[in-house]
């Protein structure tokens, strides 16, 4: 029994069937997971999977339709007040005042979060210094480029100390330099102090460079969840890249005569997954030249993440086109500031 | 406690510090009572007359009433602003409660309003009004009371409008008649006034308002509709329950 309790307050985040429908529509569907302490926890996932809807319960915006949760061992409906003293949020989109300066975005969080007037002046400066704006504090954010902004946001999160930080797609919309300045902070954030993540993204690079395990969702469920290494292993083996003037012949040819099915082909590739690359790759190079198709290269990889999502989801995430123009109009409204 | 003491605080600064850095709002603000009293006051002002006052000083109180209308109802904007760039976000997860966090906004807005009107102020001195500092000092609280009801009233209007447009427009419906009908611009009393339109004043809480700036900048020289004491119960009524409202609107607000 005391084994059990001490088990369970392990766990800083427990959804025991956390379900919230729209209508008729299940955004989430009895959703089970359980974070652990100091992990960073991705959900990964396409648009619309559930994800934000996810957040938002967890941090006591959406209530749940059926199911409950715990957050640092606070209910989120009962006691939404004490989830909310101790988590820190990172939005999607921007939720920061333009019209008033680094510092000043900074002060208001620590006042709405009752941080102690002795300690906010170190905390904020403490907090500049870790996502280097020091020299920008006191100036208009207004004047603060999108990656700066967001670095303001994640650190504004931080102020109160909180035992759970949740970000929602931390990078969507910024460049890729800022991107990996924005992945630094994170990771150093972990280091450096006593803090879990959970974040989402549906960039796949982005969930496996930062995260310690991985849930991928799709329609509202967990489809999968496991370490980054271990999802790319279930795959048990290889990718073979080809890439050959007709891959979709290519295509059709390798799955009627080598019986191979997992594949797709990406820009003008085709991608298989297979047990043993190095014995199928001469098969496939016979197969095209017995067939007429001209093999221009052929290369043998280690499988990503994007193969571990096509092979649980049945669809690459990149099928989903609405995501870019999702991305872009958030990049957008970053630039309107 | 304290944590919701400061986080009203925050609330009420940061609206503040936007209203004076925002020069453009500031300059522009000057601009409608000017017209209003040099235009409209001494064009029409040239047949219209009360006995010991000009129609400039009966209606001195009337621009002041007007633009702590205005510029209250108007204050509402910030709620969808806020909701537009995001900011209402980071406000409503925070831990302060829906409360705390209506008032920190209302008695920002209503500050605001205030320095708007003090600005009229200082227009009635240099038309020659004749304001001394004991009347203004005494008209302050007065006029704080007006605003509450009514930056109430403008944030709870904008806290169900989706945008900016809706909003401007839902305003004009509730600005006009409220001025036209609080005896700002003619004496509500007197032959000559239509029972309907003495009635329907009646239920504008601006009248009131308007009517006890009235006794307090004209003396003894205005014979007002209510004692002072009637008056000032109206509009504190009126606060309290657009208060509740107003928080009622934050709470249910996503």
């Amino acid at each position: 029994m005391l084994n059990r309790e001490a088990e369970q307050m392990s766990h800083v985040i427990e959804t025991h069937k956390l379900t919230k429908a729209f209508n008729s529509f299940r955004a989430v569907d009895a959703l089970d997971i359980t974070v652990e302490h100091r992990e960073i926890f991705g959900l990964l996932g396409p648009n619309g999977a559930g994800k934000t809807t996810t957040i938002s319960m967890l941090c006591t915006i959406l209530r749940p339709t059926f199911g409950s949760a715990k957050v640092n061992g606070f209910d989120i409906v009962k006691e939404a007040h004490k989830v909310r003293k101790s988590i820190g949020i990172v939005f999607q989109d921007p939720s920061i005042d333009d019209r008033l300066t680094g510092r000043e975005n900074l002060y208001m969080h620590a006042n709405l979060y009752g941080v102690p007037a002795s300690e906010q002046k170190e905390r904020i400066a403490e907090i500049l210094k870790l996502i280097e704006l020091e020299d920008r504090a006191d100036d208009l954010l207004r004047t603060y480029s999108g990656g700066m902004r967001r670095r303001l946001e994640l650190g504004r999160g931080l102020i109160h100390y909180p035992k759970v930080l949740f970000l929602d797609e931390p990078t969507l919309g910024l460049d890729p330099q800022t991107r990996d300045h924005i992945w630094k902070y994170i990771r150093e954030l972990k280091e450096a102090q006593d803090i879990t993540v959970v974040l989402t993204t549906h960039y796949m690079d982005e969930a496996d460079k930062l995260s310690d395990r991985i849930a991928i969702m799709d329609h509202g469920k967990i489809i999968v969840l496991d370490t980054p290494p271990s999802l790319k292993e279930t795959l048990e083996g290889d990718v073979v890249m080809v890439k050959a003037a007709n891959v979709e012949v290519l295509s059709e040819l390798v799955g009627k005569w080598l019986g191979l099915e997992k594949k797709r082909v990406v820009d003008g590739v085709l991608e298989i997954t297979v047990r043993n690359g190095k014995a199928v790759m001469p098969r496939i190079m016979e197969l095209a030249s017995q067939n007429n198709v001209y093999v221009e290269s052929l290369l043998l990889r280690e499988p990503n993440l994007e193969d571990v999502f096509l092979h649980y989801t049945g669809r690459t995430i990149r099928e989903d086109s609405t995501r870019e123009l999702y991305g872009m109009s958030a990049a957008q409204r970053r630039a309107i500031r | 406690m304290m944590t919701e003491l400061r986080g009203l605080y925050t609330l009420w600064l940061r609206e503040i510090k936007r209203f004076v850095r925002d020069r453009t709002r500031l300059i522009s603000s000057f601009f409608q009572p000017l017209l209003w009293l040099v235009i409209f006051g001494v064009g029409f002002g040239a047949r219209f007359t009360l006995p010991g006052l000009s129609y400039q000083q009966y209606l001195f109180p009337g621009i002041v009433g007007q633009t702590l209308l205005f510029t209250s109802l108007f204050m509402g904007i910030s709620v969808i602003w806020d909701r537009e760039f995001g900011f209402m976000k980071e406000i409503l997860v925070s831990p302060v409660s829906r409360f705390s966090i209506f008032l920190g906004k209302m008695f920002g807005d209503s500050t605001d309003a205030l320095m708007q009107g003090t600005i009229v102020f200082a227009f009635g001195l240099l038309l020659g009004i004749p304001v001394d500092p004991l009347t203004f000092f005494a008209s302050l609280p007065i006029m704080l009371l007006i605003t509450f009801g009514l930056v109430s009233l403008g944030l709870t209007i904008a806290s169900f409008m989706g945008s900016l447009e809706s909003f401007g427009a839902v305003q004009t419906f509730v600005n006009l008649p409220l001025f036209f009908l609080s005896g700002a611009l003619f004496p509500l009393s007197g032959s000559g006034i239509p029972d309907w339109l003495r009635i329907a004043s009646m239920f504008n809480p601006l009248t009131y308002g308007v009517d006890a700036l009235r006794s307090v900048i004209l003396g003894a020289a205005w014979v007002p509709l209510q004692p002072l004491y009637v008056n000032l119960a109206v509009v504190c009524v009126f606060d309290a329950v657009m208060i509740g409202v107003g928080t009622w609107a934050f709470t249910r607000m996503k």
